[in-house]
């Protein structure tokens, strides 16, 4: 492969070109749109471990999970949920600016997206530190005040903190990403002819809100009204 | 399944990227939409339903992620593979639990302890 | 007969189109990359055959002249590792599928050419973290890491392996990703799916194991690290978790990863058997969909390594009719490349007389995973020397026959030059009979009641041990010869042309190696595939 003369490519128009191996621009762009959706697939079946684990805990220990589960706090969740679902939406409106060529309003919403889901993170941290305070962290001299069915509580929050940590790791890994982008936003680098790299992210950020929506529901909602299961 | 896949496109040219613009408003509906659900399931879960409250939940975050799925990230508007790749995830994914669960559900069938 | 090799006019190929290490380590090329692993790949093969002689020369005897049982289990460990993860499982898929896909779909190169190269990257990292490991005093857990001892008791370096193989899984995630946005979306003018070759057809049914599998395995490991590293429980029953459900999400991934090793040698072991036949494979589809569907059923089978465990027995029954139901695609296959044979003007090339061994090994492979997938044989032959009797026909016998035989077949194109024919076929006789000899015992001796994974055995299970032992050599020396005479025809070997073999398909359509870019203009395929008959096979324009 002649990579002298792809850099040299590279060069001139910048990330316009059609790399060499591909006929045309719609060929490489929905090369890398069906990549995307692969990469994402692996995902799901990634999370998919967990969600697993968590549904043959819950059907096996369901008093430990409904006591477990009111440790939460329903509010912060909800409020929360609240936060990314509207930096999703702010991230749909940054792959429609980028569509239409409108290079400020991309960076604005961007920007607005990372903001959002900055504070998500910074209240999934104010979370786990309160459960640092109340002992409530697996293997860390776990103790939980008022839990029924001590054995299989620690499992609950075993899942609570890979399911949300993992979640927690992509959404900073998509902040990183979201900072680079902005950046090349911010030079011009994306048009209605070229956004890729925005509408794949795009769908990442999305993905990432999809497990959170299961998330709340199953971390949070479970035995809420106190007199189903314990 | 056939050739055109991989080159019926090539004359559409640059202008292609413009083809799945999605109106703001339906952006904003969706938006609306998930947030009314977000509190409506937090508000339902407060009401004893017993075995029925997490199919609840479980119903309202599957139309959650549906919407997503299909506006955000313009599954709706997709080619048939996009459409066909999601659904093999979720049917994998799918696979994996009900198959394990299967043996969780009928472990106690046997009235031995331990099987 | 020595005869100083002609000299070759000096065209741009691949190989030779740049030069200097950088020009290999930061190559785009899917041709250069293919190369990359070839050479890793092979690297890990040699390491995981030295444990495997380790082991072999353990059970020469019954108590064991090697080691104690401690460092036995971390030899069998590593060799488990090594062989599934850092070979087997890259073995065909990220060397001759990395080289012959583009080639056979008429494409320039992978969609993702730097993601490609990164995925060699990651194999290398996650490679030497494994190594790391082996260095500094090994796992002893067996390669399939059951809790809680992997998690609790063990006193190997878990971690850093469970690491290696989380790491080395995206490399397997990237190389599937690639081969089906490649398949789908970079397929020449008039290559239909069904003008594709079976090798295709059998790399995307891997790919779509790789990439629903591989994370499973990705996230188990991550738990398995949680729970062991910060004593986050998920599995130990002392933390109120489930062991059972550490195996389930275990094979999830590892039960279909056996197809993963499989499938591309069906996909090889189909273009030798329509190459030296002349013919077009029996029933094209019937082998295509078989492929397809051996990576969806081979996704609902994997309860039967947990028949011995606590799984619900019901679960069990159907896991056990599941099973059943894998031996019909793999049948199918194993009828329709005899059904090619029949009445066909048969060449036994070493590629060929490598297939022929495959479909007879796999045969034997497949028809004894039966006998294990039958429940209430199963109790009696599990962790028994039958399995591993078993598993090593089908990866060993079935696997790495289809590696070597396509090895062999591509490797005039890979590099332009032939093989000594004598040698090639001598040692693929070596390597049949040696296999035999050290596994066929195997087979009887787990039937005996023999265990696996002991460091000693009872006096009266020597001889069958000595003769797999000595089996075992011989398919060591069967191994070695191809290594020599492989790179000595590097340099010496007879320049091949384009296509020595006669064969149809697009890789045979571009020069031996091929140039850089593949092919000088975009082929455009106007006939099905395997059209022996027809002189033009493909107009270029």
């Amino acid at each position: 492969m002649d990579s002298n003369i792809v850099v040299a490519e590279h060069a001139q128009a910048a990330h316009r070109a059609v790399r060499h191996h591909f006929e045309s621009a719609e060929q490489q762009r929905d090369a890398s749109t069906v990549g995307m959706w692969v990469f994402l697939v692996t995902e799901i079946m990634f999370f998919g471990g967990l969600f697993l684990a968590y549904f043959a805990y819950r059907h096996a220990y369901p008093t430990a999970f409904a006591s477990a589960s009111n440790k939460t706090d329903l509010w912060i969740g909800a409020a929360n949920t609240t936060v990314l679902i509207c930096s999703s939406l702010t991230m749909a409106l940054a792959v429609h600016c980028a569509a239409t060529s409108k290079r400020m309003l991309l960076v604005v919403f961007l920007c607005l997206t990372l903001v959002l889901g900055s504070v998500f993170l910074g209240v999934k941290g104010y979370q786990y530190h309160d459960k640092w305070v109340h002992h409530e962290i697996p293997g860390q001299n776990f103790h939980c005040e008022g839990c029924a069915d001590a054995t299989h509580t620690p499992l609950f929050f075993s899942l609570y903190f890979g399911m949300t940590g993992l979640h927690a790791t992509h959404m900073i890994v998509g902040v990183g990403i979201l900072l680079v982008l902005i950046f090349q936003s911010w030079q011009g680098r994306f048009d209605a002819a070229w956004h890729t790299p925005i509408e794949n992210f795009g769908l990442y950020w999305h993905f990432v809100d999809i497990i959170w929506i299961f998330l709340f529901p199953l971390l949070y909602l479970i035995d809420r009204s106190g007199k189903g299961l314990s | 399944m056939a050739a055109h896949d991989a080159h019926g496109h090539s004359e559409v040219g640059a202008h292609t990227q413009e083809a799945h613009i999605v109106p703001k408003r339906v952006y904003f509906l969706v938006f609306i939409a998930l947030i009314i659900l977000t509190w409506v399931t937090a508000l339902v879960s407060r009401i004893d339903m017993g075995p029925w409250n997490i199919f609840v939940a479980l119903f309202i975050a599957i139309i959650k992620a549906s919407l997503v799925v299909f506006f955000f990230m313009h599954v709706w508007y997709g080619t048939r593979l996009t459409k066909m790749i999601v659904a093999s995830g979720l049917f994998w994914l799918i696979l994996l639990l009900f198959i394990t669960m299967a043996d969780l559900w009928t472990r106690n069938w046997m009235g031995v302890p331990g099987r | 007969m020595i005869t100083a090799p002609p000299p070759v006019e000096v065209e741009k190929n691949y190989i030779n189109a740049e030069h200097g290490l950088k020009s290999w380590l930061l190559t785009q090329d899917h041709k250069l990359i293919a190369l990359l692993y070839l050479i890793s790949v092979t690297a890990f093969f040699f390491i995981g055959g030295l444990f495997a002689v380790f082991i072999r020369l353990q059970l020469a005897t019954p108590t064991g002249a090697m080691f104690d049982s401690n460092t036995y289990n971390k030899v069998f460990t590593m060799h488990g590792i090594i062989m599934v993860f850092f070979f087997l499982i890259p073995s065909i898929p990220a060397t001759l599928g990395n080289f012959l896909i583009p080639l056979m779909v008429g494409a320039k190169d992978l969609a993702f050419p730097r993601i490609n190269l990164l995925s060699w990257y990651i194999y290398i990292a996650g490679g030497l973290f494994t190594l790391w490991v082996l260095f500094n005093g090994g796992v002893d857990t067996g390669w399939t890491f059951y809790t809680p001892f992997s998690s609790s008791y063990s006193n190997g370096y878990v971690i850093a392996a469970g690491l290696g193989i989380f790491i080395n899984g995206f490399s397997s995630i990237l190389t599937g990703l690639n081969f089906i946005v490649t398949i789908h979306r970079m397929r020449a003018p008039g290559l239909t799916w069904f003008r594709l070759p079976l090798f295709v057809w059998a790399h995307y049914a891997t790919s779509v194991i790789m990439i629903l599998g591989t994370p499973v395995i990705a996230v188990t490991l991550f738990l398995l690290v949680l729970e062991r590293g910060l004593h986050i429980g998920f599995f130990d029953p002392a933390y109120g978790g489930d062991p059972v459900l550490f195996q389930h999400l275990f094979w999830f991934y590892s039960h279909p990863a056996v197809y993963i090793m499989i499938l591309p040698s069906m996909g090889v072991v189909s273009e030798v058997i329509s190459t030296f036949c002349s013919k077009k494979p029996f029933g094209y589809t019937f082998i295509a969909f078989s492929s397809v569907a051996i990576a969806v059923f081979g996704f609902l089978v994997w309860g039967h390594h947990l028949f011995v465990s606590s799984q619900s027995v019901y679960a069990g029954m159907v896991f056990s009719v599941l099973s059943y139901i894998v031996a019909i695609p793999s049948a199918i296959k194993v009828f329709n490349w005899t059904a090619t044979m029949y009445k066909g003007s048969v060449r036994l090339t070493t590629p060929m007389l490598y297939s022929l061994g495959f479909i007879g090994l796999f045969t034997i492979g497949g028809l004894t995973g039966l006998f294990l997938a039958c429940l209430g044989m199963d109790v009696h032959l599990t962790d028994t020397y039958f399995v591993i009797a078993h598993f090593h026909y089908v990866m060993v016998g079935g696997a790495i026959m289809g590696y070597l035989a396509g090895v062999h077949f591509w490797w005039p194109k890979m590099f332009g030059r032939m093989y000594p024919e004598g040698w090639s076929k001598l040692s693929a006789v070596i390597i049949f009979v040696g296999f035999n000899l050290t596994f066929f015992p195997q087979f009887i001796l787990g039937y005996m009641g023999m265990p696996r994974r002991y460091a000693a055995y009872p006096a009266e299970f020597q001889v069958l041990n000595v003769l797999s032992s000595a089996g075992a050599s011989i398919l060591g020396l069967g191994y070695l010869i191809p290594f020599v005479y492989l790179i000595w025809s590097l340099k010496y070997g007879k320049p091949a042309g384009p296509n020595p073999w006669g064969a149809t398909g697009l890789e045979w359509q571009t020069a031996s190696p091929p140039p850089t870019e593949n092919f000088e203009i975009t082929p455009v395929v106007t006939t099905e595939a395997y059209e022996y008959s027809t002189e033009e096979v493909v107009h270029v324009g």
